[in-house]
């Protein structure tokens, strides 16, 4: 019974000591750091940070106004495709249109090709949700289970492959990007492998085993929206067709952002390409399947290049330039102050 | 039940009435009772039914945003921990009933006494204990080995008190000494209903067509123990849970959950409707529920935000979008949409209370109390007890106290007394030879008197002044006949572990210190019976025959025995107080007296506590005169039964009570209310004061003091005083007290501290805190209380500070993912942030935080002022919190956003997906 322990002890008795260990915890002294705020601390503490803030901005900005990069709007200049696409019963009806646009530089190094889209709500709750990761695995499971309603199975109960929002809604259009040299007009080799991320490609997408890729899909339907089975992605190369098809990756890694790009091809360095894009006249040749007039939305196909910090994109750049800044004028305004407050005291010590 | 009738030996008669048996039961589950009745206990804890509701939110698909096991995982593991805790509580339980309920008891049945367990025993049953017994339940005393049916109990176990009471059986029953005549008694008692007052009963016996009433003092309660009697009989009244030994427990009320309650019901009344605030709850509860409101408003405002947010984004953007997000079944409009993504961000935006939050709270305020218990400058070494925090809710409100009750005898003081000086015929003993005067330390006394030559002494009384000892070994008879007034005339019961090993129990401290002194002086007491007292005087056994004795009470400040020694003389021995006695001195011996006076008062400014001691011889005849007229008064037993004594001789005696005023100067808080006026204001006059229509008044008065005296008050007005001041100040107050006396006032007060010393264990067992000396109060309340405030306050705020943060990043989010309820982080991360990621470093700041050292906040009691005025959590501080939380969620959602949008790692990918961000 506690109560008992709070009774005097009785005279005379010999029972283990009460009391309490002399240890720096139980006593509440463990060693603390207790940080002196002295003025040459505080001060070269603000103008250090002030001053590799406004470095590290610098260079970013630097960089990232070394990055060149086209954007192209494509989603009315193909008007004709757009009303087309309107009506999802043309679905099966092929639509091209074309781009013309100008390079009056070389673009030199690396030069990626990217689709984006605006006003794509890739974030909303339910879409985001509407996917069965263990389908792309290439496991054998019920994706009634899943939350891919309502693009599940079709009436008749075929399921299907992939399920879910988000892949029947995959960007599917295709763009060919041409060199025109002197009336002659050259393809420009693109890259369509390589361009997701490792653990995507080797690790959370999975084709199901079969001997061949289109008895893998057996007794499976290509999503509503799609145009082609899922085992018919790219029929050149075994290695990217199916889940494992590294647009189709990519697509199902959604955007953060309902304003969003996504790497779609990047320039194969070879021939009059090695070192780049070269300045001149390019075309996109598109086939326009994405309706995106719908709900509002915008596509682009932007080409850019890289450096060491990415993309073109200046803003951290600038908020370690605003950081920086603000912590140089506080270290300037704290010595003001202090020397303000320096001259008061001697004033008053007198 | 309004009467009960219990009839003796007539099992059949008394099963009519269905009166509980002795079979005790405080556990509350069985293995079968235990998961639904301890679930149905954790869930009227409104946290936890809270929970429930938003993890019932979480099932449902349409509105579930986060996976259900976001809040399952914390939640089971609260309550998986809570149950193991009460399952091991109640397993103990179960033991110690189980040990209690068979024990045996010997019941006399049909004639024959047999070995019974105690559940087994019956109301009515006649059962018999032997010495050192526990009583198994309350029962009527019949008769007893002792003469006059008397014999002795200890109560400790019903009210803390160790020394010994007498109990005595009613004439008629305490002639029935053997089990045939005790099978033959048929006396029925008819007595008041179970009830749990220790101190009372009424009752009547009925026998033989005659009555006879009962008293308190013919009942021997269960809980009690058998002392210093050989055998009694006794007749069963009330049984198991029909004691008052268990009519008394569980009635302790923890003050935590008048806390909690608070808490549960500000909770409840929040979820509906928002109130502003929570005028005068205590402060814990305030600080503990007055961000509840803000949090479940602000919930519901950001979560109606959001959801009007949704609505317009379905009905302009969302309709659009349909052909690739489909509205789910049964939403057809965006209204509706909205309506739910209502409740999908109430279970997104709840992370802003999380379970942690209470779970938190717990481990610190428990670290805090074990600070506390660990604390070696709260540990007294000569009682060997450390400081005990006995709730662990209560810590903060220890760094918020304004006002504090204390009682003096034994809590301001420590109430211990030690003879010191005497002064016997005119002649003054006991001072230090050396003049250092008494307080000086014990390494600079001259070596104290040795008392080797008497076997029996106490080995830790010292007395410095060997003229005494010589005047007791030369034989002097005044001094003698001190010693053995000393040794006579008390109630100290004496209990003998061993030859020569002499324990004292003492009514009071003073009785204790005297029969100690006499005892080494060689006038040891040896043992008293009902009708003798045998003393060792000088190492000769004399037994005087005990005539009377007429105890001390507070009319009369003294007490008499009257005694006949061996050579047959009646002889009065009379103590008290000097202002009593010296005026019923016989006025041969005037010179003596004033020289004895002169004396007294040289103690008393000494500050020692004086009494008078005095004797008388009585004629024979005389006595019997008195003895006749005592016994016809006996009846009335207010008749004042002493009026004819007077005092032949006096002896003047003094001795102090070593009155450590516990240390020289009081706590600082105590100093810091104490200090210009004092208002003094004695019992009578408070019950005036404490008048309904007076009592604003006083209180105005009494404030307007820097302290407040009141003597000679009831424990019922010290709780009274407490409680105005709790009702129109709204302040935290803090009651501390040693004794009965003190336990109302402690339980009334926000704060009830015990301590721990010689009167009891009442006040510690009522007591919130308990610790064996006064001056630990300072350490107390400016050192741990001060740094729990601190630590809480600094705890609270943090912890709302990172939730916000944590949380109202989806608020931003919100209006970038079409208000869906789309969580930024991952689910896993949700449910990790509050209970592994950021649980550590908020919890080792509540437990350890120190702004400044132990040493500054005793020096400067101003410190303390923050909490009294609570200042470090308020409305104002909580909103800054919010504010910096909301500021830091910001940047937490706008840099990485315009990082993230459009950013394309080196290798080319793009990075704006939903994983990477």
């Amino acid at each position: 019974m506690k109560n008992k322990a709070s009774l005097p002890p009785q005279e005379g008795e010999a029972g283990p000591s009460r009391c309490p260990d002399n240890s720096a915890f139980k006593q509440q002294k463990l060693p603390a750091w207790k940080p002196q705020l002295t003025l040459a601390s505080v001060l070269s503490s603000f103008f250090l940070i002030g001053a590799f803030c406004l470095s590290v901005g610098v260079c970013l900005i630097l960089s990232a106004n070394s990055v060149r990069e086209i954007q192209i709007d494509y989603s009315d200049k193909c008007s004709d495709c757009s009303k087309l696409r309107e009506n999802s019963s043309n679905w099966n009806k092929e639509c091209h249109c074309s781009v013309n646009f100008m390079l009056k530089e070389d673009i030199l190094g690396d030069v990626f090709m990217y689709y984006g889209l605006q006003n794509f709500y890739q974030n909303h709750r339910r879409y985001v949700i509407s996917r069965s990761d263990a389908q792309l695995l290439g496991r054998n499971v019920n994706i009634q289970k899943s939350y891919c309603a309502p693009f599940t199975t079709y009436r008749n109960g075929t399921p299907m492959a992939p399920c879910g929002a988000i892949a029947n809604s995959m960007f599917n259009d295709t763009i060919d990007l041409f060199y025109n040299l002197n009336s002659s007009v050259i393809q420009v080799p693109l890259l369509k492998t390589g361009n997701s991320w490792w653990t995507d490609k080797n690790v959370k997408f999975r084709n199901p085993k079969s001997y061949n890729i289109s008895s893998a899909f057996a007794g499976t339907a290509r999503p509503p929206y799609w145009q082609k089975p899922v085992y018919l992605l790219d029929e050149e190369d075994e290695r990217n067709n199916g889940y494992v098809n590294d647009d189709f990756i990519i697509w199902m890694r959604v955007s953060a952002f309902a304003t969003f790009r996504n790497l779609y091809r990047r320039v194969r360095r070879i021939r009059q390409f090695a070192d780049g894009l070269p300045a001149g006249n390019y075309t996109f040749r598109i086939s326009y399947n994405f309706p995106v007039t719908k709900f509002k939305g915008r596509k682009h196909v932007i080409l850019s290049t890289v450096v060491w910090s990415g993309g073109s994109n200046p803003f951290l750049g600038i908020a370690y330039v605003v950081t920086g800044t603000a912590a140089t004028l506080a270290g300037f305004v704290i010595t003001a102050v202090h020397l303000k407050l320096r001259k008061k005291k001697t004033y008053f010590q007198k | 039940e309004e009467e009960r009738r219990v009839r003796a030996n007539a099992r059949e008669y008394n099963e009519k009435f269905q009166y509980a048996s002795n079979c005790i039961k405080t556990s509350k589950y069985n293995i079968v009772t235990f998961l639904p009745v301890n679930l149905f206990e954790q869930f009227q804890e409104v946290a936890n039914t809270y929970f429930l509701f938003l993890l019932i939110l979480q099932l449902i698909p349409q509105i579930s945003s986060l996976s259900w096991f976001t809040t399952i995982v914390p939640l089971v593991l609260v309550l998986t921990i809570t149950a193991v805790k009460d399952a091991t509580d109640d397993y103990f339980r179960h033991k110690s009933d189980n040990q209690v309920n068979n024990r045996q008891s010997q019941v006399l049945i049909g004639g024959v006494l047999r070995q019974e367990q105690w559940m087994n025993v019956r109301v009515g049953d006649i059962i018999k204990l032997e010495n050192n017994q526990f009583v198994a339940a309350d029962l009527l005393l019949l008769c007893s080995s002792e003469p006059h049916g008397l014999c002795y109990i200890e109560t400790a176990e019903l009210d803390g008190e160790t020394n010994m009471k007498v109990r005595q059986a009613i004439p008629v029953t305490s002639e029935l000494g053997d089990t045939s005549k005790l099978a033959r008694f048929d006396g029925e008692v008819i007595c008041e209903p179970p009830n749990n007052k220790l101190d009372k009963f009424g009752g009547t016996l009925y026998w033989k067509e005659n009555k006879y009433p009962l008293s308190n003092q013919n009942m021997l309660l269960r809980g009690c123990v058998l002392r210093n009697t050989e055998w009694c009989f006794g007749l069963v009244i009330f049984a198991g849970p029909d004691t008052k030994l268990m009519q008394n427990s569980g009635r302790t009320k923890f003050k935590r959950t008048s806390i909690d309650r608070l808490m549960n019901t500000l909770v409840l009344w929040v979820c509906g409707r928002w109130i502003p605030g929570i005028p005068g709850s205590g402060p814990v509860g305030a600080l503990m529920s007055s961000p509840c409101p803000q949090i479940f408003g602000f919930l519901v405002c950001m979560g109606v935000i959001l959801a009007i947010g949704n609505a317009i984004w379905e009905h302009e953007v969302g309709v659009c979008f349909q052909i690739y997000l489909p509205w789910d079944e049964g939403v057809h409009s965006a209204f509706f949409s909205g309506f739910l993504s209502f409740w999908s961000y109430i279970i997104i935006l709840n992370t802003v209370v999380p379970i942690s939050l209470y779970v938190s709270v717990e481990v610190i305020r428990l670290g805090h109390s074990y600070f506390i218990n660990w604390d070696k400058k709260m540990y007294c070494a000569k009682r060997r007890t450390p400081a005990e925090a006995r709730t662990t809710t209560l810590n903060e409100e220890l760094g918020q106290v304004e006002y504090i009750f204390s009682d003096k005898t034994g809590t301001l003081t420590q109430n211990i007394m030690v003879f010191s000086k005497c002064s016997v015929n005119g002649h003054s003993y006991g001072d230090v030879q050396d003049m250092l005067g008494h307080k000086a330390e014990l390494g600079e006394r001259p070596e104290p008197v040795d008392f080797s030559f008497n076997p029996l002494a106490d080995p830790r009384f010292q007395f410095w002044d060997p003229s005494l000892l010589e005047a007791v070994k030369l034989g002097d008879p005044h001094v003698h006949e001190f010693f053995r007034l000393l040794s006579l005339c008390h109630t100290v019961m004496s209990e003998e572990k061993s030859e020569g090993e002499l324990y004292y129990k003492a009514q009071s401290p003073d009785e204790g210190a005297l029969v100690t002194a006499a005892r080494n002086f060689g006038f040891v007491f040896r043992s008293r019976t009902p009708k003798t007292i045998t003393v060792h005087e000088l190492g000769r056994a004399i037994t005087y025959q005990l005539l009377a004795i007429l105890d001390f009470n507070n009319i009369r400040k003294r007490m008499s025995v009257i005694v006949r020694n061996p050579e047959g003389k009646i002889r009065l021995y009379c103590k008290g107080a000097d202002t009593i006695l010296l005026e019923r001195l016989h006025p041969v011996n005037q010179d003596l007296t004033n020289v004895t006076t002169d004396h007294l008062n040289e103690y008393a400014g000494e500050g020692l506590r004086t009494l008078v001691l005095a004797y008388k011889d009585l004629e024979e005849s005389y006595y019997e005169d008195w003895s006749e007229r005592l016994h016809r008064a006996g009846s009335a037993p207010e008749a004042p039964r002493e009026k004819m004594m007077d005092a032949s001789r006096s002896m003047g005696n003094g001795f102090s009570y070593q009155e450590k005023l516990s240390s020289s100067k009081l706590t600082s808080v105590l100093e810091a209310i104490a200090g210009e006026y004092a208002l003094v204001i004695n019992g009578h006059s408070l019950a005036h004061a404490l008048e309904a229509d007076m009592e604003v008044e006083f209180l105005e008065t009494a404030c307007a003091c820097k302290a407040v005296i009141c003597c000679r008050v009831t424990p019922l007005q010290k709780a009274q005083v407490v409680e105005l001041v709790k009702k129109y100040k709204k302040a935290v107050t803090l009651a501390i007290g040693d004794g009965a006396n003190d336990v109302s006032m402690i339980k009334t007060a926000h704060i009830g501290v015990g301590i721990s010393g010689q009167e009891g264990i009442q006040a510690v067992l009522a007591s919130d805190y308990s610790f064996s000396q006064f001056k630990f109060l300072q350490r107390l309340l400016l050192v741990h209380g001060r740094w729990s405030y601190l630590r809480m306050c600094k705890f609270l705020c943090y912890f709302f500070y990172k939730n916000f943060a944590f949380t109202m990043v989806h608020f931003w989010f919100g209006f970038f993912c079409g208000f869906s309820a789309q969580t930024v982080y991952d689910q896993y991360f949700i449910t990790l942030y509050n209970i592994v990621y950021t649980s550590l470093p908020v919890l080792a700041m509540g437990v350890f935080d120190q702004d400044v050292p132990e040493q500054r906040s005793m020096e400067y009691p101003k410190l303390y002022e923050p909490g009294q005025l609570n200042l470090l959590f308020n409305k104002r501080e909580f909103f800054i919190c919010i504010a910096q939380g909301i500021y830091t969620s910001v940047l937490m959602f706008f840099i990485p956003y315009g990082v993230f949008a459009d950013a394309t790692r080196d290798d080319g990918a793009q990075l704006a997906d939903y994983q990477s961000f």
